[in-house]
């Protein structure tokens, strides 16, 4: 809302204070200040002229005049001048040599077109008025000579814009505003609504409300004989243009002035093309309307319409139809100023993404008694502006409503505040924002009124003005004292919270993991969680992969990107590769984060439930059956050198035992020892892919990524992966760690070579080994793996260091061989293993 | 007296001693290193050293003189042996300096074969968030992320017409009318709070929230927000004010100067903005004629979050007698946050992974 200080004080005796004063106000009441515009304070010597002779130079491209004009000063200035809209006799505004225009823009006296120019005639752009250029500004006759300009046409204006919010559409006025503004610094307010229209009998034109819940209040008065040349006024055109909206015509100008100064849309018809009973009523299935932008619109049964005999006239409070649009011919006007519904100009708005200013006051609640009022003024304004006459009658319908009342202890707003607000204070500003208060208590109105209702000594029962339709709950009271009390007068305790539980395991958890992969070397990210049917193209995924079931946005971003990830890969690897553009070859990356995995039975619709009590436990897992599963995973990706090269010699390159290695730094932090197992499993590589368990739930996978995959992507070579469930790890967390028994007696160790098929699994070696050693075995650790001719073709050879220790004695020579023999004969048996040189 | 045998003891004669004494002194000083001081040690004080047979010699002199020539020889010995541990220490210096000469390396050489990650800062700032009400005697509370309409929404006190229910600003998960979007806001974490909790209720919930903005330097799609809520017999505005101030002061530092003013939110009755002075220009901008600033719009000021009490009406919706418990709840973009305390100046910095934005954050903000 843009709000000229000029217009404002019209209303309100104010203060000798800055606009950023006002504003300041302004914003502690709740109406914030966007911007402050000051128009015209650098404007010096610019002055009414008359034009006394005016001469055609002849010989130049464009018509040049060179003018005497008299400025009040001892000799006419003479002037050249391009625009040739205007006469000798003319009074227009003239910069003096020396002066200077909007925008600091300086004008001298100076020879051009061969003559000399003592200054310039102005037209409004270069008035700083608007757009209008097309020919210079000329003046009412009888403007003084020699008057200051400024002073004259009032160019000196700062102009305050307000963010209203939306519950508070009275603000969307210069009424409103001067409301606030009066109660703020305390000066008196004066109603511009405060217009006293003569006491009618008769309609002025036959109309009728057909639906109640669309429209309330339906009033309509006539003009005749209006002139539709008659052009609007500088003051109306220059506060409209200062209020950001472009001026038309006279009779739209006003109908948009008595909007902005009282805050009620109005329309204005063309009354010889209206047939019959004007009816409001909602849309017929199929009707449509061709509105003033000459979009033919097909209209909704919810649609809230001015009908007439011929049908659709207007889409309510929104936008008018092109057929009876007042033209530059009309002289019969019917304005009409009504009260709709604020449900249903917004939803129709929506429908249409159709959004006007008569749509957003409507939405946001318009005074129920403006439009008895504003339509005596516009039609008072029209007929002094444009002649013509107010014919005789008003139309008025009515629906009656009740005026809410609302009923509250007066301490409530200091109980709500924290602070003590005495009963006069609460009343006072109570009555300031408009509402009637009197002693006493009423019953609540409706259900949710008795929920909400507030009790205590000294009620007060309190009717919210009419132009404050937001007023319905006893904290919307309570709001209204504080504000004008002050929020910055609010003191600032810290409530005593009961003792927390602090962060819970998974919580926990979650940080144990970042920190302990940052500082394995990968730095985290957080990618959007879209993507598309191409990624899980892209990740090879078989048709019947669960993954490819996703959740599908209504509405995505991007068409490419419509489905919820259900991986956390697609979004690390492209930012991955997009660090590799970007020079980074070697990277390292990790995010953590939720993926959206839909159950296949779930119901289509999470219900919708009720406000006016605690959903049963039924109705809530109702809405959780809808939701899909929204498990937490972690993954890594990574690319070129894990270690770097360097002047220490070469580095190494990232490979799937890094992935995996994360994995397990991902495990160990939930102290969870992985069980790994050779897989296929895509986007993997089908030879490196390693399945993860904890126990014998699968967890993730790690390895080196697909080569396919990797080119899909532009990838680098080797790049490789792991993506890991952290929800489910968080399901098998094995609690506190249990203090192990710290043995003092020495260590036995004892090495080991097997020789194994190449195709045995470490893991399944070593897990025998481990078992077949028994408890006397306290470490044991893979050394060397050897393939060649030494061991065999299609043979590997697994070499282990055995540290045995008992936590009670030394171990003997006998006790650790016989442990030794016994973890290698478990080996022979499970895995084929045989001891190397026997 | 009858077995003494009264034999000349050369070795024994004073002059002797003094030779002896002498030629090991000399040799002692003449051992340019360890090895050669060994082999000093072993001609002058081993066993077969002249001063060694000597000292056997003793036993052959009469009782009477046996006693002044082991003083004798005695006194050699010790010189002897404090030379050579005198020369061992010199020499040991001398070689441990030379060594450890020659072992010097360059120190500032660099070594970043395995560089350290970084957590993102974003995640990091949430953990401080979070913490930082932990102490207050919070708890963290979470929610999914795929949320009900009537979570989102109703619950809320967001009424069916409200157009942040359009498709201009939420995404809509299968239709518009399935009742799922994606969370536009943490505040549905406030409704299950309320649901799954016993009273009172004081939780943060950091967390990822969802609108349909296209990125660019201030807006993206998806961001983070940090929902506060705090429910319970007596709570007041000041205690909100109190508790936001408290949270400014950990996250800004002691100085930073905040503003409380109205503002609406349907969850929240009375509702207020809590703003931040701009840290660029310090309110400067606001004074004409002084330079704009792009920051706070030269508006002074920057929204920092929005917060109010706990509409009663949300209340109703969850179970809880706004007549006998009131709460307050607010709600900071951690984005906003991460820029006001990090002069982090563009949005899309934060999302597009480059490892150079998040590196130098480290482990924590």
């Amino acid at each position: 809302m843009k709000v000229p200080l000029s217009w404002l004080r019209e209303y309100v005796d104010l203060p000798a204070v800055t606009a950023h004063e006002i504003a300041d106000k302004l914003t502690a009441a709740g109406l914030k200040l966007e911007a402050v515009t000051s128009y015209g304070h650098d404007v010096k010597n610019v002055v009414v002229g008359e034009v006394l002779s005016i001469e055609e130079l002849e010989g130049f491209k464009k018509p040049i005049r060179h003018c005497q004009v008299e400025v009040g000063e001892a000799a006419p200035r003479q002037i050249v001048c391009g625009a040739t809209n205007f006469v000798a006799g003319d009074r227009v505004p003239v910069v003096l040599p020396g002066g200077v225009l909007p925008g600091g823009f300086e004008v001298g006296a100076r020879k051009t077109y061969g003559r000399m120019s003592e200054g310039m005639i102005c037209s409004e752009r270069e008035l700083g008025l608007g757009d209008d250029h097309s020919g210079i500004m000329v003046l009412p006759e009888g403007t003084p000579i020699g008057a200051d300009v400024v002073e004259l046409l009032g160019l000196r204006e700062d102009v305050i814009e307000l963010e209203i919010t939306p519950d508070i559409g009275y603000a969307l006025s210069i009424r409103g505003v001067a409301r606030e503004v009066a109660t703020a610094f305390e000066v008196p307010f004066r109603d511009p609504a405060d217009v006293s229209p003569p006491a009618e009998s008769q309609p002025s034109h036959p109309a009728s409300i057909a639906d109640p819940t669309a429209c309330d209040r339906f009033v309509l008065r006539s003009i005749s004989g209006f002139d539709p040349h008659a052009p609007s006024p500088f003051w109306l055109r220059a506060r409209l243009t200062r209020a950001g909206m472009r001026p038309v015509s006279l009779a739209v100008d006003v109908t948009n002035y008595v909007m902005l100064e009282l805050g009620q849309p109005l329309h204005a018809f063309d009354a010889t093309k209206l047939t019959g009973e004007i009816v409001v009523r909602r849309a017929q299935p199929g009707e449509t309307l061709e509105t003033l932008d000459h979009v033919v619109r097909s209209l909704n049964p919810e649609d809230v319409l001015i009908t007439d005999g011929s049908g659709a006239i207007s889409m309510a409070g929104t936008m008018g139809g092109l057929h009876t649009e007042i033209s530059d011919d009309s002289t019969e006007i019917v304005i009409e100023a009504a009260h709709f519904s604020a449900s249903g100009i917004a939803r129709m708005s929506r429908r249409h993404n159709l959004v006007s200013e008569a749509s957003k006051r409507f939405e946001r609640g318009v005074d129920r008694e403006l439009p008895l009022y504003a339509s005596w003024r516009a039609v008072r304004l029209l007929t002094e502006l444009g002649g013509g006459t107010v014919q005789p009658g008003v139309t008025h319908v009515d629906v009656p409503a009740e005026p809410v009342r609302i009923s509250i202890p007066s301490d409530h707003p200091g109980k709500v505040a924290g602070t003590h607000y005495d009963r006069e204070t609460v009343v006072r500003r109570l009555e300031q924002v408009g509402c009637t208060v009197e002693s006493g208590a009423v019953a609540p109105a409706d259900e949710m009124a008795v929920l909400l209702a507030v009790t205590g000594d000294d009620m007060l029962t309190v009717t919210p003005p009419s132009w404050r339709p937001d007023l319905t709950d006893p904290n919307d009271l309570a709001e209204e004292v504080i504000r004008l009390e002050g929020y910055e007068n609010l003191p600032s305790t810290l409530p005593a919270a009961p003792a927390g539980a602090g962060l819970t395991e998974g919580q926990r958890l979650r940080r144990r993991v970042g920190r302990a992969l940052a500082g394995a070397g990968y730095v985290e990210v957080l990618a959007y969680p879209f993507v598309g049917e191409r990624d899980f193209d892209n990740l090879q995924l078989p048709a019947d992969d669960a993954r490819r079931r996703a959740v599908r946005l209504a509405n995505p971003l991007s068409e490419d990107e419509p489905l919820m990830r259900t991986t956390l890969l697609p979004g690390l690897l492209k930012i991955l590769v997009r660090n590799v553009g970007r020079g980074f070859g070697d990277v390292a990356l990790f995010e953590t984060g939720l993926v959206y995995r839909p159950a296949p039975d779930a119901p289509a619709q999470a219900p919708v439930l009720g406000v006016d009590r605690r959903p049963t436990a039924e109705e809530l897992a109702s809405i959780e059956a809808a939701l899909p599963d929204q498990p937490r995973r972690v993954a890594v990706v990574l690319a070129g050198e894990f270690e770097r090269s360097g002047w220490w010699g070469k580095g190494r390159p990232a490979t799937w035992a890094d992935a995996v290695e994360a994995a397990r730094t991902v495990a160990r932090e939930a102290g969870v020892e992985l069980t790994v197992r050779a897989d296929r499993h895509e986007p993997w590589h089908p030879g490196r892919c390693a399945a993860l368990y904890a126990g014998d739930t699968l967890v993730g996978h790690a390895g080196e990524l697909h080569p396919r995959v990797i080119e899909a992507y532009g990838l680098p070579p080797r790049t490789c992966a792991m993506e890991l469930e952290l929800t489910r790890l968080e399901a098998v967390l094995p609690g506190p760690a249990q203090t192990p028994p710290v043995s003092a007696y020495p260590v036995a160790t004892q090495d080991v070579a097997l020789i194994v098929g190449a195709d045995v699994p470490v893991a399944e070696v070593e897990a025998a080994l481990r078992e077949g050693a028994g408890e006397l075995l306290e470490s044991l650790r893979l050394f060397d793996v050897y393939t060649g001719a030494q061991v065999g073709e299609g043979n590997k050879s697994l070499a282990y260091t055995l540290r045995f220790r008992a936590p009670d004695r030394t171990l003997t020579v006998e006790e650790t061989t016989a442990a030794r023999e016994a973890a290698v004969a478990l080996a022979a048996e499970r895995t084929g293993a045989q001891l190397r040189g026997a | 007296m009858s077995n003494y045998d009264p034999v000349e003891v050369t070795p024994l004669h004073a002059d002797e001693v003094a030779r002896m004494q002498a030629d090991a002194l000399d040799a002692i000083k003449a051992a340019r290193d360890l090895d050669e001081l060994k082999q000093v040690r072993l001609a002058h004080a081993g066993d077969r050293s002249p001063i060694a047979l000597a000292n056997r010699e003793i036993g052959a002199l009469p009782p009477a003189a046996r006693a002044e020539a082991g003083k004798r020889v005695g006194g050699a010995r010790k010189a002897i042996a404090d030379a050579l541990a005198e020369r061992q220490v010199q020499l040991e210096a001398e070689r441990d300096e030379r060594v450890l000469v020659e072992e010097t390396v360059d120190v500032t050489l660099p070594w970043d074969r395995v560089p350290r990650g970084a957590r993102h800062p974003l995640t990091t700032l949430q953990e401080r968030i979070a913490d930082a009400f932990v102490a207050m005697g919070y708890e963290v509370a979470e929610g999914p992320e795929l949320e009900g309409e009537w979570f989102n929404f109703d619950a809320l006190n967001i009424s069916p017409d409200h157009p942040a229910r359009s498709d201009h600003d939420t995404f809509f998960v299968e239709s518009v009318d399935s009742g799922k979007v994606l969370r536009t806001q943490t505040s549905p974490v406030q409704i299950r709070a309320l649901l799954g909790r016993e009273l009172p209720v004081y939780v943060i919930s950091p967390g990822k929230v969802f609108r349909t903005d296209e990125l660019d330097a201030t807006h993206t799609p998806v961001f983070h927000q940090v929902e506060g809520l705090a429910i319970d017999e007596g709570l007041t505005m000041a205690h909100l004010k109190g508790t936001l101030d408290r949270f400014a002061e950990v996250m800004f530092g002691e100085g930073i100067t905040t503003r409380f003013r109205p503002n609406y939110f349907p969850f929240t009755e009375p509702s207020a903005e809590m703003d931040l002075k701009c840290f660029v220009c310090r309110g400067a901008s606001v004074v004409p004629g002084n330079p704009p600033c792009r920051t706070c719009k030269s508006e002074g000021w920057i929204e920092w979050g929005g917060c109010g009490m706990v509409n009663p009406r949300v209340l109703i919706a969850c179970g809880v007698d706004p007549a006998r418990y009131s709460g307050f709840a607010f709600g900071m973009g951690i984005e906003r946050t991460l820029m006001f305390r990090h002069n982090a100046e563009d949005m899309r910095d934060m999302v597009e992974g480059d490892v150079r934005f998040t590196l130098p954050f480290g482990m924590e903000v």
